[in-house]
């Protein structure tokens, strides 16, 4: 399923929000790769990025927030480079977005058949009667009755204007569908049903998937591969069967170990002491040092580069060297 | 509809309110409109010509106050306004409706442009944060909103009426001739109408930019504008139908209030040009001590508000899906 070429491809990516006091750096030199069809998980606590870090990749950023430097090379062309015109030829059609809350992504006073139908005629010409048919084809693609192309978004519940959005991400069947958080505003029952369609959907056209959440239990059963972010970087990113099997970063096993797991012996949730640092003034050396349980010496000074086990990158001191 | 059916009940009980009121306060005031005409007769009129008078103006002392609210509702309903001191013995009806024409074609019209207008330049100057457009003709119109209005008229006259002889000096059209369709006639009526609409205009229109460029500002942060962009529309689209549409809502209550008080609002503009509508007549009313035609105007102003609110919610509910249902 997963191809040799990536088809995305983000080269230490640092996305900065200017401020009175300076830049407030939200995203600090972030590589990752998605292969055609793959789907990529990304967690972190709030505030630690990953919202910020997708919509760089899709160039959705608006002031104060800022691109710095780095490059997202999408199916060949630099992201960071293209113009707004330039993106909007390629926006939708090779890769679409679904937000975090539809109620908000929505817009409230147009139908969702009027928002398809934006999206549709933006990119080609097509005749009513065959825009209309596919309007309702996308529909029912997730589930939702046609009908529902003539209903506003406060008219819908919940699932379903998200599953409506999911519906326009895929009118063009785009090669990367970015996805933040996209489910975050279901219970979790809607949640996991939602998941599963996503999942059924991805397998039926194929396209790859960005993944932000801060549900660890819900992208461990879907996502190919884990990002897991602290502090605007990357701490550990690698298959997320074995991310999950085995965290090797002290920050993801306190993830792990801040949420029940529903089979297993019942163990104390443990959590990780502290809060995230303050980005404006992050602290030297490894980010993660002021709230590490196994914190050494150097981990003060040193910043971490990444370092590979078991075909996992883990950015943290205890792995240098083969210790 | 069931949204309009509420609007409409309530524009009628609020009718029902202001007309009361408007019968009420005459009445909580000491003497009547016989004794006001009284005086200007210096006093020398026998008691029956009181009698007769105190008929003609519509005034019957010897009904209990609940005969005289019906009478009042029943005559109100029929038009019958009573008779203009000012103008007597010409009906209170029939010297409004002379002078109503003019004021909503004048004050009417300038403020719909000033609204059009100042919306689109507060969407634009949103649209463009920051940028030369937004920096210099938002603050520029606004601080000539804080001019008074009757100094702006006096300006206006004194440079293109007075100085460049551009536009007539006042009132509706040419006094050599009478009203009529023709084509002069109404080129007449533009160039009279140009320089009052235009002090309305420029008074008013800073306002709209303001409030405009606030709410599009919060609207562009919304994440269907992002949304909008991740679809790759045409930024004309995103601005009009995603952004602006949702930032006008705000707005349009706003708007049909100021409309509601086109018929007083221009007070000083028809004043200073002599131009002949509601407001010009309202101070010859009030200098006149014309009970009758204030009492009308008052009630045609409320009306006017309430009909235009009336109007912002209908066009509130054509565009806000979400108010069209009754939840």
């Amino acid at each position: 399923m997963i191809g040799t070429r990536p088809i995305l491809e983000v080269k230490d990516l640092v996305v900065e929000y200017g401020s009175a006091d300076g830049p407030v750096r939200a995203v600090d030199r972030v590589s990752l790769e998605v292969a055609p069809g793959e789907f990529l998980g990304i967690v972190g606590e709030s505030g630690c990025g990953k919202s910020t870090l997708l919509f760089a990749i899709a160039r959705l950023l608006s002031p104060p927030a800022e691109i710095v430097s780095g490059e997202v090379r999408f199916e060949g062309s630099d992201m960071v480079t293209l113009d707004e015109e330039e993106l909007r030829a390629i926006r939708w059609r090779r890769y679409s977005v679904v937000m975090q809350s539809a109620m908000n992504a929505l817009n409230p006073v147009l139908t969702i058949g009027a928002q398809l139908k934006d999206a549709i005629l933006a990119h080609e010409e097509m005749s009513s009667r065959k825009l209309r048919a596919r309007s309702q084809e996308v529909l029912r693609l997730v589930g939702i009755d046609p009908i529902h192309l003539d209903s506003f978004p406060h008219q819908l519940s919940g699932g379903m204007r998200q599953r409506s959005m999911i519906a326009m991400a895929l009118v063009f069947e785009p090669e990367l569908v970015i996805m933040d958080e996209p489910t975050s505003a279901l219970d979790v029952v809607a949640q996991r049903s939602l998941m599963l369609q996503i999942k059924e959907l991805q397998r039926k056209i194929g396209f790859a998937a960005i993944f932000v959440t801060h549900d660890m239990s819900l992208v461990s059963h879907f996502s190919d591969r884990l990002a897991v972010m602290y502090a605007g970087q990357v701490m550990e990113i690698g298959s997320t069967r074995k991310v999950f099997a085995d965290p090797k970063h002290p920050y993801s096993v306190g993830l792990m170990a801040s949420f029940p797991s529903i089979r297993g012996p019942l163990q104390p949730l443990t959590g990780i002491p502290g809060s995230p640092p303050d980005l404006a003034h992050p602290p030297g050396g490894c980010r993660f040092h002021p709230r590490c349980p196994r914190v050494m010496t150097q981990c003060r000074t040193i910043e971490p580069p990444f370092y590979e086990r078991d075909d996992v990158q883990i950015r943290c001191l205890l792995y240098a060297d083969g210790a | 509809m069931s949204y309009l059916l509420r609007r409409l009940e309530f524009f009628a009980i609020t009718l029902w309110a202001a007309l009361t009121v408007n019968f009420l306060l005459p009445r909580l005031m000491p003497g009547s409109p016989a004794e006001a005409m009284l005086v200007r007769f210096h006093g020398r009129v026998s008691p029956q010509t009181v009698k007769a008078m105190e008929i003609a103006l519509g005034v019957h002392s010897d009904q209990n106050i609940v005969q005289q609210y019906f009478e009042y509702l029943g005559n109100t309903f029929t038009g019958n306004l009573g008779v203009s001191l000012t103008f007597f013995p010409t009906s209170v009806a029939k010297v409004v409706m002379l002078a109503l024409p003019w004021s909503l074609g004048l004050v009417g019209t300038a403020t719909i442009i000033a609204f059009i207008l100042g919306t689109l330049v507060g969407m634009l100057a949103a649209w463009r944060r920051g940028g030369i457009f937004d920096a210099i003709l938002p603050p520029v119109l606004i601080i000539i909103s804080a001019f008074p209005y009757f100094w702006i008229a006096l300006f206006c006259l004194l440079l293109f009426s007075l100085t460049l002889n551009w536009f007539p000096l006042g009132f509706a059209y040419d006094l050599t001739s009478s009203i009529n369709l023709s084509w002069d006639f109404i080129g007449q009526v533009v160039s009279h109408a140009f320089l009052p609409a235009l002090t309305i205009v420029i008074t008013s229109i800073g306002g709209w930019i303001l409030t405009m460029r606030n709410t599009m500002i919060t609207t562009l942060a919304e994440d269907y504008v992002k949304m909008a962009r991740a679809k790759g529309l045409s930024p004309l689209r995103i601005m009009l139908q995603y952004a602006g549409r949702n930032a006008i809502l705000p707005n349009l209550t706003g708007f049909a209030m100021s409309l509601g008080f086109v018929i007083s609002g221009a007070i000083l503009v028809e004043i200073v040009f002599n131009y002949p509508g509601l407001g010009f007549m309202l101070l010859q009313a009030v200098n006149g001590e014309d009970f009758a035609l204030m009492q009308a105007l008052f009630l045609l102003i409320t009306v006017a508000v309430l009909v235009a609110v009336l109007i912002a919610d209908v066009l509130t509910a054509w565009l806000d899906p979400r108010t069209r249902e009754a939840t």
